[in-house]
């Protein structure tokens, strides 16, 4: 299972290098990753239809309670089959879509990278791994919708999408948190299991917001929602896949995980039912007033978002039920629809539908797969859409709170979907054929697999309608606390309320699809209006107020005068310092006369004195850099005299290579120069005396007082035994406190590359 | 900087420089025992290539060295990094330090562990570093 | 020994804050150097300082044979050292090349110069 999650990452480090041998038949070639995924996540279906959940796991940082451990049941795998599948057929999709494209290689890096994290996300059985996988998802996310990266608006929307999601994002980690303090464990098993009843802990409400915060930011739910829309500037199968299929479920996906625990309370499914309840309306009537393809799916998107967070606010099994079918019928029509989107962008030139008509003839096979995917999308019988919106006004009518307020909303979106998908479906292939600045042509088989596979499966799930209900929706309905055996999915329920309100809806979007074209310019008044005072006006005055505020501080605190950002530090270090050490222990300090015992020390010591004092008074920088040599090798000799060997040898070394860099570059500075009037020097002293006090009143209090056992008594223990090495120092830098060193050597490196490209900088100015 | 002049040091410097290395090398590997371990390894075995880049250029010296001194850079972290994953296969916590001893021809046994492949990484993390700096600067010299 | 040190580090600590203060950058340089083997001393000696006592296992044995000087700080120390030569040698060629572009030494006439 380690594997399967990891080897993603693992892929995308050696894509580059596929992408080379490979050339045009990459994305075949690195699409077998998540085929072979799907194959294998697919194997533990019949495991998690018999027996339910399974938990594997790895430890990571067992000290924190942090495991790396998967939780595997109906709603995970769910996930995971959707990702892995839709992802194999976007990878495919990616080679034609992006062909020839210079920055190929770097593309299929980050979507391998978020696709592992993805999976990362719905398997993650810890709370801080889910964590850290979300996150990862939001980063790649980010890098994916600004791949395009040197078109400005490509960037903005990136960064947008970036900002609101990382900040729902911190939000969420205070949730996940809480959650874990709740009930005393991080692992998502365990909060399912535990007995503590949620939402009587005085915690819960803001638990809750912090929780729905990120969920609701991830998943595009209003008035978060805009984020979604401009994250369109990426590719085609990054919308298709991202923002459609996988990525704003992550939402979506982790409100259904905790419904179980957190869902018996009032607020959760009064909050849930209404927000998602307003952003599935939103969606849909966004959706119709858009003429780009991508715009219109992704507001349709928003549409479906919404329908699944009040699905899971609502609660009941009906809901539950619903909430599966739905999300597997939209995933498949929403991917397919993404796909041809970008089919219709890449072979006609133009986004805007309004512009297409006609192309039936030109491209026959992509006509008809729109048509069936559409007509998965504006639910019409035999599709899954169909069930899936049945079984959506099912749950409705019978949910607990605000329900006249809810079918009004799903009845609208209901309308505002099935013209979107007249829409997509109609405008471009059929009517009067029209010019466009490409001349369309039928698309490569790369482009067409997903679009017809994920198309017919709408169709062949929404005709056999046991196969999604014995694998997928029964599994799903189990882990979210429901009784998979009352399961039943059906295209005919008899003439019933869920039918005519269908049948309602089906009129008004006739009427209104008729009239799309004369309704638009109205439309897009209204849709303007929306984005002055919208949220997104709203994100927009936000962050200038943050830059605006941002620079206020730093004029105040940042005056550009080094002398007295150091003066402030020192003296607030001086002051806090002191006082709490004079008023701790202020009594019990001593301040001794040194003994006379070793006259080496002495000598040495009186060494370091004198350097130090000269460094600071002589006037010739050979003087100081001397001084400076002396202070260094006096300090080694400490060292080798106080029992530290490699610390002696260490400093040694680096005193010489710190000799030779001194020379190199310090003579070439300008020399010694007094620029300071005698009453700053004045000043500066008394601050540099209030330093030292300090200093040794802190090490005289120090050694004095001994509150508990040095910790490195273990580590003497055990450094022959455990760790088969006598030099302990050593043992402890690349045993015991490898990370530490790991850290520090990264430093060193990056100082190292700081050098370098300094210089570098330099050489090409000089050049210009 | 130019190269030196100076015949004596040009001599000591091609003489001193292999037993540098060699003895860099000694103290890499003995490290765990005795004084020594990666980063002193790595500041000796630095110091003689600047000893060598001082007495016959920095052309000479980037030749001598043959690969660029930010790949060595680059292979340390790699090498760090990789010693923290192994645990993880044998289902260990991140990081745990793993050993093998494997037989060699006549008798021996070779110790192999994951913080000598950490420590190498330091190794290379600090010679790849300095030289780095060292060899940006005194091109820079030089060119100026 | 620890308080001789005592006395010692406080002066390089002062010493090192008084070049710091000075707006000649070279002076900055020098302080910096000066803060770093203070701070490296620091730690060595609130840890304690024991003479002839490294901690070094004889071979063959498990735990050495007396008490050894405490091997925690040491290890800090010696990152610490090659830590602070790595940030020694970017700040100095910051400082070069802010001199070079700037063309001033002095710390408060760089303020005025936002190039």
């Amino acid at each position: 299972m380690l594997i399967a999650v990891l080897s993603g990452f693992l892929l995308a480090l050696i894509a580059p290098a596929v992408c080379a041998v490979s050339r045009e038949w990459a994305g075949w070639t690195l699409a077998l990753l998540p085929a072979a995924l799907f194959a294998w996540f697919a194997s533990y279906l019949p495991g998690v239809m018999a027996d339910g959940a399974q938990v594997i796991t790895y430890p990571w940082f067992p000290a924190l309670d942090i495991q790396l451990s998967f939780l595997i049941d109906g709603l995970s795998l769910m996930f995971a089959l959707l990702i892995s599948g839709i992802g194999t057929f976007i990878l495919i999709y990616a080679g034609g879509y992006l062909k020839g494209h210079p920055d190929i290689a770097r593309f299929y890096v980050v979507m391998l990278a978020f696709m592992a994290s993805m999976l990362g996300v719905v398997l993650s059985d810890n709370l801080i791994s889910l964590f850290v996988f979300w996150e990862l998802t939001s980063i790649t996310s980010y890098l994916l919708i600004g791949f395009d990266h040197e078109d400005m608006n490509a960037r903005r929307s990136a960064l947008q999408g970036l900002f609101v999601t990382a900040a729902g994002g911190l939000a969420l980690m205070a949730g996940l948190v809480m959650l874990g303090t709740i009930t005393g464990s991080y692992a998502l098993s365990d909060v399912l299991a535990s007995e503590t009843v949620l939402s009587e802990h005085p915690w819960f409400t803001p638990l809750l917001l912090c929780v729905l915060a990120g969920c609701f930011t991830k998943s595009a739910q209003v008035p978060f929602h805009f984020w979604l829309p401009n994250a369109m500037a990426a590719p085609t199968p990054v919308s298709a896949f991202l923002h459609s299929a996988t990525m704003v479920k992550a939402g979506v996906y982790l409100l259904a995980r905790l419904s179980p625990a957190m869902g018996d309370s009032e607020l959760w499914t009064l909050l849930l039912s209404l927000f998602g309840g307003m952003t599935m309306f939103l969606g849909a009537f966004m959706a119709i007033t858009h003429t780009g393809a991508k715009k219109l799916l992704a507001y349709s998107t928003i549409m479906a978002l919404g329908t699944l967070v009040m699905l899971i606010g609502i609660g009941t099994h009906y809901a539950m039920v619903a909430f599966a079918t739905f999300l597997i019928a939209h995933s498949l029509y929403k991917g397919a629809l993404f796909m041809i989107a970008g089919i219709l962008d890449h072979e006609t030139g133009t986004k805007d539908v309004s512009e297409m008509g006609g192309l039936a003839r030109l491209m026959p096979i992509t006509a008809i797969f729109t048509v069936v995917a559409a007509l998965s999308l504006a639910a019409v019988p035999p599709l899954l859409g169909f069930v899936g919106k049945e079984l959506m006004f099912e749950a409705v009518l019978g949910a607990p709170v605000l329900g006249g307020l809810l079918i009004v909303l799903a009845v609208g979106a209901g309308v505002g979907v099935m013209v979107a998908a007249g829409v997509i479906a109609i405008k471009p292939f059929f009517g009067e054929r029209r010019e466009t600045p490409k001349h369309p042509h039928e698309a490569p088989v790369s482009m067409l697999a997903g679009p017809v596979v994920l198309a017919s499966l709408s169709l062949l799930f929404g005709l056999a309608l046991f196969i999604p209900e014995q694998a997928l929706v029964g599994p799903v309905v189990t882990s979210l606390g429901g009784a998979a055996d009352k399961v039943h999915l059906s295209l005919w329920h008899g003439i019933n309320v869920p039918l005519m309100l269908s049948g309602l809806s089906l009129v008004i979007a006739l009427a209104i699809f008729a009239f799309w074209s004369r309704l638009q310019p109205s439309l897009a008044i209204l849709r303007e209006a929306g984005g002055r005072f919208g949220p997104e006006a709203g994100y927009f005055r936000i962050m200038e107020w943050l830059t605006r505020i941002a620079s206020w501080q730093t004029r105040v605190l940042q005056n550009g005068t080094m002398g007295n950002y150091l003066i402030t530090l020192v003296m607030t270090t001086v002051l806090i310092t002191g006082y709490t050490l004079l008023s701790q222990h202020g009594s019990t300090l001593r301040v001794p006369v040194p003994a006379l015992d070793s006259g080496f020390a002495w000598s040495i010591a009186l060494l370091m004195l004198v350097s130090a004092l000269f460094a600071s008074i002589t006037r010739s920088r050979l003087g100081a850099v001397a001084s400076m040599g002396v202070m260094g090798f006096s300090v080694a000799l400490i060292f080798i005299l106080f029992s530290a060997p490699d610390l002696g040898i260490t400093q040694i070394l680096v005193e010489t290579l710190t000799v030779i860099l001194l020379v190199l570059v310090l003579f070439r500075l300008p020399g010694f120069i007094r620029l300071s009037s005698p009453l700053e020097r004045g000043r500066d002293i008394v601050v540099a005396i209030f330093a030292g006090v300090l200093m040794t009143l802190l090490i005289l209090a120090a050694t004095d007082l001994q509150f508990f056992d040095p910790i490195s008594a273990e580590q003497v223990a055990r450094s022959a035994p455990d760790a088969h090495g006598r030099n302990i120092v050593n043992v402890i830098l690349v045993d015991f406190r490898a990370l530490d060193t790991l850290g520090e050597i990264f430093v060193l490196a990056l100082a190292a590359v700081g050098v370098y490209s300094m210089i570098n900088l330099r050489a090409e100015d000089q050049r210009s | 900087m130019n190269e030196s002049n100076t015949l004596i040091l040009r001599t000591a410097a091609l003489f001193l420089m292999p037993l540098q290395l060699l003895f860099s090398v000694f103290l890499l590997l003995r490290g765990h025992d005795e004084p020594g371990g990666g980063f002193i390894a790595g500041l000796v075995a630095s110091g003689a290539v600047v000893l060598f880049l001082f007495s016959y250029g920095v052309r000479e010296a980037r030749s001598l060295l043959r690969v660029d001194p930010r790949d060595l850079l680059a292979a340390g972290l790699l090498f760090g990094l990789a010693s923290v994953f192994p645990a993880l296969l044998v289902g260990d916590p991140l990081m745990t330090a793993q050993w093998w001893y494997l037989p060699m021809p006549g008798g021996g046994t070779l110790k192999l562990s994951t913080p000598l492949i950490f420590d190498i990484g330091v190794y290379l993390t600090v010679v790849g570093a300095i030289l780095t700096m060292v060899f940006a600067l005194s091109q820079a010299e030089s060119d100026a | 020994m620890e308080t001789l040190m005592a006395y010692v580090v406080g002066v390089m600590f002062a010493a090192a804050v008084y070049m710091m203060l000075r707006r000649s950058i070279v002076k900055l340089v020098i302080g910096l150097m000066l803060l770093s083997n203070a701070a490296n001393l620091l730690i060595f000696t609130v840890a304690g300082m024991k003479q002839g006592a490294p901690p070094l296992i004889p071979e063959g044995a498990e735990a050495p044979a007396t008490a050894v000087a405490d091997p925690l700080p040491q290890a800090l120390i010696l990152t610490a050292i090659v830590i602070a030569f790595g940030v020694l040698a970017f700040s100095v060629v910051l400082i070069h090349r802010a001199y070079e572009v700037v063309g001033t030494d002095d710390l408060d006439q760089m303020k005025d110069t936002d190039t």
